[in-house]
């Protein structure tokens, strides 16, 4: 399968080549696997005050050959980091003895959590699913914590969050997480850098259009982490972030910084309504 | 040796009235509709050069959001901003001027960029490395000149 997957997605690249297709979003429907019905288009949350009247996800903004690669998990490059994780979850490391499986026994049991990511914990602080996975690490198993990006981190993340692939997203945005969102909404309509560019001037007044080769997006995060046919990998949340920001000549913010998990809040609650898609494809 | 002395001076006198004529970025006088009078450079512009610098994504990358149908040779082109055919023939170099070096004089709020501005940015970078910019004061993304050649060559944008 794995030979067969990659030679599949080479020929795609080859084919894929300079190709303009003009227009906002696709009408084709999300079905994955000939059978779970994904919600790729949801009217859009209150919350958003008018400011979109649909949340999209960024499947339908990539061409037909991307877009084939997400929609049957054998086709689906990321599936060989979600195998990876699958064999984590059941070794022991560190000092306690103890493996993902021997606390939470099958994976199953994870299935809405990632619906409800980020969230805030029994402190009072905003966490994200990697600070939940860290903490069994460094707490509980008493081994070392994963990179934020690495390879490790991110196919875990994605194997949880596959647990939840079709529930919509529903992150909470009262209570204790409100500062939080407000922080994080702040941050989305900041025109930072020497191009002075918002979060919201590319994915909110100009998705659909394109910007040089790139078909602007909605910027939902209901997919990730995705893999990146560019880099050849799982792309973490923070890291698309930051290279956003990177990208309007700015200094950007460190992935797990507190900034970044408010943002993630915030953007989060712009995809409410939208399934789960992880792992997600994107070009 | 006399000569190459006395070109030497010449040389030396040219680069100092240059200078003297160039409009730093915090000099630039925008009118009450955002166009700038006077060449920033103090001399004419170059339209090739200005091309160029259209079409390159570490200068003015300005296809990355117009359309330009005489630099088709370039792919990719942009739908974020309108395409610029015909945009010599409707504005003059004086407006031109202002929208290319401060496009928020002239239309308030623009997500064009300002390619002559050097500071009062948010979080301002050290280029695309991610990392804190350097300076106080950044260096403006396109140069005097560099303005003038993509104006010179905006002008020659006559039919639509
Ligand atoms: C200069 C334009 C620009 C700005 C500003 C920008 N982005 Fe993006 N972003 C892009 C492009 C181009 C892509 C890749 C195409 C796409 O999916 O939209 C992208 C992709 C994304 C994605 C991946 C979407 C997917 O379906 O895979 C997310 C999430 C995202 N951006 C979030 C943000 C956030 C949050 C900010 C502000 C901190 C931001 N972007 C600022 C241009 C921008
Ligand atoms: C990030 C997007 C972006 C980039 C990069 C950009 N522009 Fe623009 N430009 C716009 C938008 C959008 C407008 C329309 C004005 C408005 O509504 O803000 C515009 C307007 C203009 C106009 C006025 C057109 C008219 O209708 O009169 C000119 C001229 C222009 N741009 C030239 C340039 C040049 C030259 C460059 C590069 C040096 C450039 N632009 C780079 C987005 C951009």
């Amino acid at each position: 399968m794995n030979n067969k997957a990659m030679t599949a997605i080479a020929a795609m690249l080859i084919a894929a080549g300079p190709m303009a297709v003009a227009g906002g979003a696709d009408d084709d429907k999300l079905v994955i696997n000939g059978e779970i019905e994904m919600i790729s288009k949801a009217a859009a949350p209150d919350h958003l005050d008018g400011a979109l009247d649909e949340v999209i996800s960024g499947w339908h903004f990539r061409t037909d050959e991307t877009q084939s690669l997400e929609i049957d998990d054998f086709d689906n490059p990321a599936m060989l980091f979600v195998d990876q994780a699958i064999d984590a979850y059941d070794v022991v490391e560190g000092e306690a003895g103890e493996s993902c499986a021997s606390c939470h026994e099958g994976v199953e049991n994870f299935a809405g959590l990632t619906a409800k990511m980020p969230k805030i914990d029994e402190d009072g602080k905003l966490v994200v699913m990697e600070d939940l996975i860290n903490e069994c690490r460094t707490e509980r198993m008493q081994a070392d914590e994963w990179k934020w990006s690495g390879n490790d981190m991110q196919s875990m993340v994605a194997l949880i969050s596959l647990q939840s692939r079709g529930m919509p997203m529903d992150v909470a945005i009262d209570g204790a997480a409100a500062p939080y969102w407000e922080q994080g909404k702040e941050m989305y309509y900041t025109r930072y850098g020497q191009l002075e560019l918002s979060c919201a001037n590319c994915h909110e007044d100009n998705y659909g259009n394109y910007i040089r080769a790139d078909h602007l997006s909605q910027g939902q995060t209901n997919g990730f982490p995705t893999y990146r046919l560019k880099q050849a990998k799982l792309i973490s949340k923070h890291n698309r972030f930051r290279g956003c920001i990177r990208d309007t000549r700015a200094e950007t913010f460190a992935e797990g910084s507190d900034e970044f998990r408010a943002l993630e809040l915030y953007v989060a609650s712009r995809g409410n309504g939208l399934s789960v898609e992880t792992p997600a494809v994107r070009q | 040796m006399k000569i190459t002395r006395i070109a030497l001076a010449a040389a030396v006198m040219t680069a100092g009235a240059a200078q003297a004529a160039e409009v730093t970025p915090a000099e630039v006088q925008f009118d009450e509709y955002g166009a700038v009078e006077v060449s920033l450079s103090g001399a004419e512009g170059n339209p090739e050069n200005g091309a160029a610098i259209m079409t390159s994504r570490g200068k003015g990358n300005c296809i990355a959001c117009h359309a330009v149908t005489a630099l088709n040779d370039a792919p990719f082109h942009g739908e974020v901003g309108p395409t610029l055919d015909g945009v010599g023939e409707y504005r003059t170099a004086e407006e031109l001027r202002g929208i290319v070096a401060n496009a928020k004089m002239t239309f308030e709020g623009s997500v064009m960029p300002a390619f002559y501005k050097t500071s009062g940015f948010i979080r301002p970078g050290n280029a695309y490395t991610g990392k804190a910019a350097k300076e106080e004061d950044l260096t403006p993304i396109l140069s005097a000149q560099e303005i003038e050649d993509v104006v010179a060559y905006l002008l020659t944008l006559k039919e639509s």
